[in-house]
């Protein structure tokens, strides 16, 4: 379980918990924090407040370890290798899920430019799957890609989820957030959080 | 050995060069007149004066003095480090970076120079230590301001890249250690075009100097060699020290990336 006590970063003040396996959609007009209190988790910036999983402090370990179990995901994930295989610790090991998630088996050597937006997207998402972390924070994973690829990268989350991945999602997507989501914080401005229970 | 000595008014007619450049600057409106100026005074001023210092220092050869006369120019160096920088560290970081560095790099090979190549009686002796450190402080400023720019512009630039292999679990040296490589090869090329294009294409300093000042080619060709090797290893300790300095002072021990650190030039 994620726990989180009274986390505060810029007008942000928030607390809540997250199950294992539980998926919790934000939601809010852009601009009011949603990336913010993601990045926050994931404890990219700095912030104050407790953030605990499975009751172990996020302080009680190096920073790269605490982010192998809670991963963020960006919007727009950036790229510091050349081709898409160097992304990938065992690029054999990431290949059926890059293919799941609509990109050719022989993308490998491909250079990043060549892909399209939504194909980076997948990409990104592919890459952070590979950790098999604990829990996600996906940061609009599917806003580049057309209605057939996001239900692909829906069914995968749920598969996760199905084994005890948590989810922090954020979408513009009602109808997404209905359907992934068991609870829905609406973020409104100063950072203000609404739980809506479906 | 003898060389042809001038006066001040030798210099009143090579001199009219920069006022050409002056001439030109307000032809061709390039508004560099009043930069050009102020430039050519500094010079002739701080040359001037420097003349007189050394002279001073080269009579005096004070432990003292020289230790005072090293630290004033390794402080002016690191403050031109940062007046190069578009993207500065914050305060005194900038400063403390610059001046460590240089005194790292600088101070490390030219005693290196003193006490086993040159080996001056006594071996502080200014009139080696100062220009060894002069020459070697400029060159290893140049590689040091290069490769904070390059890794500072880099950082703002590739912020997504380094974000993101943090975000997957990687440390701060892992996230950034495309950025490092960039700015280290920046921070080495002016030294290695340098190496590359001397005696083709250009004749150094320190060789010209001695040439003119009588001595043999052949001996002006050593020093110079000295020199170039002196510079290379300067450059090289000092713009690993500067780039790795840079790197550490822009992320935290949670390994993130701190761009807010950075103030853009006002």
């Amino acid at each position: 379980m994620l726990s989180v006590s009274g986390l505060k970063r810029l007008h942000l003040s928030v607390s809540f918990d997250l199950q294992d396996g539980e998926c919790v959609v934000l939601q809010g007009p852009s601009g009011v924090g949603k990336t913010l209190l993601l990045r926050a988790l994931a404890d990219l910036d700095p912030n104050e407040g407790a953030v605990k999983l499975d009751g172990t402090s996020r302080e009680a370990m190096p920073a790269p370890a605490w982010r192998r179990q809670v991963t963020y995901l960006a919007a727009e994930p950036g790229w510091w290798s050349d081709t898409v295989q160097d992304h990938f610790s065992a690029w054999d090991d990431a290949l059926p899920l890059v293919t799941r998630l609509g990109l050719p088996d022989d993308c490998g050597p491909w250079p990043i430019p060549r892909l399209s937006t939504g194909e980076r997207q997948r990409l990104g998402l592919a890459r952070a799957l590979m950790l098999r972390s604990r829990v996600l924070l996906l940061d609009e994973p599917t806003s580049a890609l057309d209605p057939a690829s996001a239900a692909v990268v829906e069914a995968l989350i749920s598969e996760r989820m199905s084994n005890g991945t948590s989810v922090i999602w954020t979408t513009h997507d009602d109808a997404q957030a209905r359907r992934v989501a068991s609870r829905i914080f609406a973020m409104g401005q100063g950072g203000c959080i609404r739980e809506n229970r479906l | 050995m003898t060389y042809i000595q001038l006066s001040y008014g030798d210099l009143v007619l090579p001199a009219l060069l920069v006022v050409m450049d002056g001439v030109l600057s307000i032809v061709l409106r390039l508004r560099l007149e009043r930069q050009l100026a102020i430039a050519a005074v500094r010079m002739v001023v701080q040359l001037v004066l420097v003349g007189y210092l050394l002279t001073f220092l080269f009579a005096a050869v004070s432990p003292l003095w020289t230790a005072l006369a090293a630290c004033i120019m390794v402080l002016f160096a690191s403050r031109e480090i940062v007046a190069r920088q578009k993207r500065r560290l914050p305060g005194i970081s900038a400063y403390g970076l610059g001046a460590g560095c240089m005194l790292l790099a600088a101070g490390t090979v030219t005693m290196f120079a003193l006490l086993t190549e040159l080996r001056p009686d006594p071996w502080y002796h200014p009139r080696y230590a100062l220009t060894l450190l002069g020459v070697i402080l400029g060159n290893t400023m140049t590689g040091i301001s290069l490769g904070l720019d390059v890794l500072t512009n880099s950082l703002v630039r590739e912020r997504a890249a380094v974000e993101a292999c943090l975000a997957l679990g990687g440390t701060r040296y892992q996230a950034m250690l495309p950025v490092v490589r960039d700015a280290l090869r920046s921070g080495f090329m002016p030294i290695i075009n340098s190496m590359a294009a001397v005696g083709l294409v250009s004749l150094p300093g320190t060789m010209t100097g001695q040439i003119l000042a009588g001595v043999e080619p052949v001996d002006a060709v050593k020093y110079q060699l000295l020199i170039m090797f002196l510079i290379a290893g300067g450059t090289g300790l000092g713009t690993l020290a500067a780039v790795l300095g840079g790197a550490r002072l822009l992320t935290d021990h949670r390994h993130r990336l701190r761009l807010d650190r950075i103030a853009a030039q006002g």
